[in-house]
């Protein structure tokens, strides 16, 4: 029989399900499970704990799916390969090694630690030396929010962790790589498959894409048909098996909810899609109109027919800086004229607002059952049995979004009647993390692979 | 004869910065041309007139029965600048599926459409 490896996923992103590791390695044979825990801003809130302490700056619910995987990795060898090493991979190898030896397995837990996509400290030198580092939308200079920076990190391909699985890591543990890097390289690893081999690297990058947001592919926020998907309470994460030639298919284990078919599978291609025909990442341009779905039988999708190009010669880089403070405040009017009484609301919060002199770089408000989603192409009913008024402002003035914040519940006794829904209090005041997309060239970026 | 989307399709949308994707979906392959036929990026940009500050993009995925639009300027700044429920252009799907094409009734029949499916 032709050798196939089934990588598994069990985890979305930081704050996904805590069980569905477990579940991936104990419900049925899988070779690798894969836990993607970052998204661009995860890697600022991050960057704040580890300024905080030092020993932080990872993605602690790692440590427990490794403690409920442990029986897997060393009884029957499951690898696993996870970018929850965040802004600071050796604390999170630090912390996985005191788990191994608490429960006394060391000498059963190899790890790999890749490091090299945390650009932070080499800022100034990258912008002296002509790295612009511009925003890949607006097109400025990093210079313009240079000391606003609070984290920088290059997406790292699959190549490093080819390395540390062959450096024998049974646990591979990454900082900012490329999510669909977890789920390729292993299928590198196993198949032999060449840094140049576009066709097969695709195939992988698009079995990464189609597992990296965990359930999602397989019943999870699927549209299609969605009265009818069973059980979701106990969905099954996604497994993709594959083959050498780049066909794999996407599957899940025995007895679990949720439903995987054509159209999950292709629910979860097309989400945050660019131009289908070149998807690009560190290790090649994938193109998604080659890609053939097939029912392959219950709960199994067969992919097959992808094809690939050289990758570019740059790197993404994810940048995340401070960029002001905003407050979003929320009063729930009930019938009769709930809709009417919430605008009479937002006119008095906004006169009261001018009149105390303040100003907000943007002052947005919704009427949530009437226009929050679907804004004006909703229409608007005869009559509502309550509207919930959400004022969201935001500025670079602190104290301004502090002052708003105390102008929303006095509105409960001295605004519109059939007011409720204020029992949170005040609203909180957050900083903003805002997101700097960029592009530096590979050559300047150097990764290291690490046993420890 | 006048068809919702939402009777013909399915999708999914995310987010890229300020710019919301939405991935469209034929529920049946025989419909994919519809999609391609009425669903153009002119009446995508003139179905989101007032919700976005940008230009749309449309992407055609034959393979997959699917269309991909690219909606700028979707999401108030995008991420966490956002003041919107929808700061992440999770539902812009479904707020495209609430659109209605006119298809001519011959074009309607040869897709296997009814009258019974019209959004009339």
């Amino acid at each position: 029989m032709t050798k196939t490896v089934r990588v598994a996923s069990g985890q979305g992103f930081w704050g996904d399900s805590l069980d569905a590791p477990r579940q991936q390695a104990e419900g049925g044979q899988i070779d690798y499970l894969m836990l993607d825990y970052l998204a661009e801003v995860t890697m600022s809130i991050l960057q704040k704990q580890k300024e905080r302490d030092p020993s932080t700056g990872y993605a602690r619910d790692f440590v427990g799916a490794i403690d409920s995987v442990l029986t897997g990795i060393t009884e029957r060898g499951v690898r696993v390969i996870a970018n929850a090493g965040g802004v600071n991979p050796p604390a999170c190898a630090s912390a996985i090694r005191q788990l191994a030896h608490s429960k006394s397995v060391s000498d059963k837990v190899r790890i790999a630690v890749v490091t090299g996509d945390d650009l932070l400290g080499d800022l100034d030198r990258l912008l002296d030396s002509g790295h612009p580092l511009a925003n890949m939308e607006s097109g400025e200079s990093l210079a313009t929010i240079r000391d606003e920076v609070l984290s920088a990190n290059a997406y790292i391909g699959s190549t490093p962790i080819v390395e540390g699985l062959g450096r024998g890591a049974n646990i591979v543990i990454t900082g900012r790589s490329t999510d669909t890097a977890l789920t390729m390289a292993p299928l590198r690893h196993e198949f032999g498959w060449g840094p140049t081999d576009w066709d097969l690297l695709a195939a992988g990058i698009i079995a990464g894409h189609i597992l990296e947001c965990g359930a999602q592919c397989s019943g999870g926020n699927c549209l299609h048909d969605w009265r009818s998907i069973p059980d979701l309470a106990n969905v099954g994460y996604p497994i993709a098996e594959a083959s050498a030639d780049g066909s794999f298919v996407v599957m899940k284990h025995p007895g679990t909810g949720g439903r995987i078919s054509v159209p999950s599978v292709t629910e979860q291609l097309v989400y945050e899609m660019g131009d289908p025909r070149e998807y690009i990442t560190p290790d090649v341009v994938a193109d998604f109109t080659t890609i053939q779905l097939e029912s392959d039988g219950d709960n199994r999708v067969r992919v097959s027919g992808i094809k690939g190009r050289p990758a570019t010669d740059k790197l993404k880089v994810s940048i995340a800086y401070r960029a002001g403070f905003k407050a979003i405040g929320t009063l729930v009017y009930s019938w009769p004229d709930a809709l009417e009484k919430a605008q009479l609301a937002d006119r008095i919060l906004r006169e009261r607002l001018d009149r105390l002199g303040l100003h907000f770089d943007e002052v947005l408000t919704e009427f949530v059952g009437v226009s929050a989603t679907h804004g004006s192409l909703a229409g608007q009913q005869a009559d509502y049995p309550e509207v919930q008024l959400r004022v969201g402002v935001r500025s670079r003035n602190k104290g301004a979004v502090e002052r708003f914040s105390r102008e929303i519940a006095p509105l409960v006794l001295n605004g519109p009647p059939g007011v409720t829904g204020f029992a949170g209090g005040r609203p909180k005041t957050e900083e903003i993390v805002a997101y700097w997309p960029a592009l530096i060239d590979k050559s300047v970026v150097s990764t290291h692979v690490e046993m420890v | 004869m006048k068809i919702r989307l939402l009777d013909i399709a399915h999708a999914r949308s995310g987010d890229k910065g300020d710019t919301a994707n939405v991935g469209l979906i034929a529920l049946r392959p025989e419909w994919y041309g519809l999609l391609v036929e009425h669903v153009t990026r002119d009446a995508v940009r003139a179905h989101f007139m007032g919700a976005i500050t940008g230009d749309v993009d449309r992407f055609e995925l034959p393979n997959l029965n699917a269309l991909n639009f690219l909606l700028h300027g979707a999401l108030g700044g995008g991420g966490t600048l956002s003041l919107k429920t929808d700061a992440q252009g999770k539902v812009y799907s479904t707020a495209l599926l609430r659109m209605i094409i006119e298809v001519p009734d011959g074009e309607a029949r040869t897709s296997g459409l009814s009258p019974s499916d019209s959004a009339a």
